[in-house]
């Protein structure tokens, strides 16, 4: 995973409430297995309508999104976060997002920003113009008009984004205390432990 | 020592957490893995890579459901056929070579006991009460029905789990749905789901695990409360939860990879012992009344656009935030409805019954019943019955469902996703509606511009008969 400090440029103002993962990427491109190339399939049914934002030349490679409530809610697909990386977003903004899409962008260096409403529209219309720049290590996104609206982040997430940390690698590091628990699990629950190896 | 009153999600938790670490998340452990062709071929890419290896292979089950088409899969000489979609069959063959090359348990295209994942979990006793069961897709919160921990992951996280059979989480809020009183007749799991989703909204549940509570699902069958948890994740929700009781150990005892014997009788005791304690306190609680809740129909492109099949369409100006009202609008425009217009006016072209919702043997029961010595309406050119896997189709052929489906003009197909998603060769035509047993009715989803009405399968088999929405009560009394 690519560390990501500040993400700075143009944000694409989409600003759209309860914007579900089939919009994001239908399901017809899932039909893949790599993670690459998804960006042609993203926002396909809005990219459809003519004078949209994703095809306005102005916000041609933005690095940020911002959108409305809800973002990401629906399919767990993570091509979702694939096909934003391949359009060029590095960091979205909305007032919430749902929790599996959140979790599969942070896993691919998205950083996820949630405002209050009032904030994102004020962004919404900076954006029209101008851009828009987000300080992670700070925690604030700021415009060029004096802006500064602070943000919460997880510290173990803003660490990992930080530092691009790679989650399996810490994880396995825990070998012993996984172990641990696996030999508990055995002896307290083993029906639990036995899995598909069970049947005769 | 008396311990404080917790609730079922917090037993599961707690049961399972491997290690806390100082900002509050949890290292926790998962002891059922389901795997299917979509979200997996970039995990197992990924682990080949890093050589890295499935730490519990014994844990994971794999299953192809969401490309597969639904017509035959084996010539008349047994062979296995191709699938005609290149990509479609990449993403097959991926996983019939991933599965063997990590040492998973692999269930095949042409296996009697293939399905939809979360309809296969259940059926095998692969899933069990009081187990963390995760996949990569949403509608795992399903499993929560016989009172498991499951919920939909990516693919960094199938990955993940693959690799060190754990997640790292941070304990989710909880929430109480509390139905009380009882449902009318001809009212179903279905109906109250997509009730209330429409009463708690596509984001109520973020951040939080519903538990369902009260008579109604200590009442409903496992099936129907599969139904209810599946869509969790439509209300936001990325668990949902029903206390295991004699109805679930009833399900589940002698299938495949339930426990058995002296460890079956520990297992039961464990899970008797996972109901919410009494005092236990919810971060949030909804209570609706049963005796409200009519057979309902969705209007529109989310889950939470929902009303009573008596109903009408909702126009726009009603609603008190001006973002859902312009959301309505964008609604009506792709659904092709007018405002007002009531919603058994609403004609259909094609239906579909089957997903992960709504593809059980019940589900079938209920469909063939109103179906039975009927005719599909002449309006209706598309119609599809899929089973949710080879061992539902076979019961139901077995009790002459299959019959009545296509002797009703109905056809009878293969187990997998189908028309949910639309990933598969079965779609619904642009422009088309489609009353559909499924779980979301986004924009897309059953195929570019297909119009959605999610139903419950009586509702779905009414509307086959008379080719507009209907309220099944006044064809079956």
């Amino acid at each position: 995973m690519e560390p990501i400090r500040e993400v700075e440029g143009r944000a694409i103002p989409f600003g759209a409430k309860n914007v579900d993962t089939d919009v994001i990427i239908p399901a017809h491109w899932l039909k893949t297995v790599t993670r690459e190339g998804l960006g042609r399939g993203a926002f396909e049914t809005v990219r459809a309508q003519p004078g949209n934002v994703f095809d306005d030349p102005a916000y041609a490679g933005a690095p940020i999104l911002i959108a409305g409530d809800n973002f990401g809610c629906g399919s767990s697909r993570e091509h979702a976060a694939w096909a934003l990386l391949d359009l060029g977003v590095r960091a979205v903004i909305a007032p919430s997002f749902s929790d599996i899409f959140a979790g599969n962008a942070f896993k691919n260096g998205i950083l996820t920003v949630a405002l209050p409403q009032e904030q994102v529209d004020r962004l919404l219309a900076v954006a029209q113009t101008d851009p828009i720049a987000i300080d992670l290590e700070h925690q604030v996104v700021t415009t060029p008009f004096q802006d500064r609206f602070g943000f919460d982040i997880d510290p173990f997430r803003k660490a990992c984004l930080m530092e691009g940390l790679d989650e399996i690698g810490l994880t396995l590091a825990r070998d012993e205390a996984i172990a641990t628990y696996e030999d508990r699990q055995a002896r307290d629950m083993p029906w639990l432990a036995h899995g598909t190896e069970i049947a005769a | 020592m008396a311990s404080r009153p917790r609730t079922l999600y917090e037993k599961i938790w707690d049961a399972h957490v491997v290690e806390t670490r100082d900002d509050g998340t949890a290292l926790l452990y998962i002891d059922r893995h389901l795997v299917h062709e979509v979200t997996s071929p970039q995990a197992f890419e990924a682990l080949r890579a890093a050589g890295r290896t499935v730490r519990r292979p014994d844990l994971t089950l794999a299953v192809p459901d969401h490309n597969l088409p639904t017509t035959a899969r084996r010539a008349p000489d047994g062979s296995q056929l191709p699938i005609d979609d290149p990509e479609s069959a990449a993403q097959l063959a991926a996983l019939e070579a991933n599965a063997p090359a990590f040492g998973i348990r692999y269930i095949g295209a042409t296996d009697r006991e293939q399905g939809i994942v979360h309809v296969v979990g259940p059926e095998q006793g692969f899933s069990l009460p009081g187990a963390t069961i995760v996949c990569g897709d949403s509608h795992t919160a399903a499993h929560g029905g016989i009172g498991a921990l499951a919920f939909g992951i990516g693919t960094s996280e199938v990955e993940h789990v693959l690799a060190t059979q754990t997640l790292l989480l941070r304990k989710s809020r909880t929430m109480e749905i509390r139905v009380e009183g009882e449902l009318g007749p001809g009212v179903t799991a279905k109906d109250l789901i997509l009730h209330i989703i429409g009463v708690v909204g596509t984001a109520g549940g973020t951040g939080h695990v519903i538990e369902y509570r009260g008579p109604v699902f200590e009442a409903m069958s496992v099936e129907g409360r599969l139904t209810v948890c599946n869509m969790s994740i439509e209300a936001g929700a990325r668990a949902g939860l029903i206390a295991p009781d004699e109805t679930t150990f009833a399900y589940l005892e002698g299938r495949p990879f339930a426990p058995r014997g002296a460890e079956w009788d520990r297992a039961v005791a464990w899970w008797r012992s996972l109901a919410t304690d009494a005092g236990a306190a919810f971060d949030k609680s909804v209570v609706i009344d049963a005796a409200r809740v009519e057979p309902t129909v969705s209007w529109g492109t989310s889950p939470e656009d929902v009303v009573p099949i008596g109903g009408s369409v909702p126009v726009p100006d009603s609603f008190a935030d001006p973002s859902k009202q312009d959301a309505a609008r964008r609604s009506l425009d792709y659904m092709g409805l007018r405002p007002g217009q009531p919603m058994t006016e609403i004609a259909i072209e094609n239906v579909f019954i089957g997903s992960c919702t709504n593809s059980r043997i019940e589900d079938l029961r209920a469909a063939a019943e109103v179906l039975r010595g009927r005719r599909k309406s002449p309006q209706v050119k598309w119609a599809i019955v899929v089973p949710g896997s080879g061992l539902v189709k076979r019961q139901a052929e077995e009790e002459g469902l299959d019959r009545v489906f296509t002797d009703a003009g109905l056809e009878w197909r293969e187990p997998g996703c189908s028309a949910c998603l639309a990933m598969n060769p079965d779609k619904v035509p642009p422009g088309e509606r489609c009353a559909s047993t499924s779980n979301r009715n986004f924009v897309g989803r059953q195929g570019p511009g297909a119009r959605t009405h999610l139903v419950s399968p009586a509702m779905a088999a009414a509307a086959a008969v008379t080719g507009k929405l209907t309220d099944v009560r006044e064809l079956v009394s």
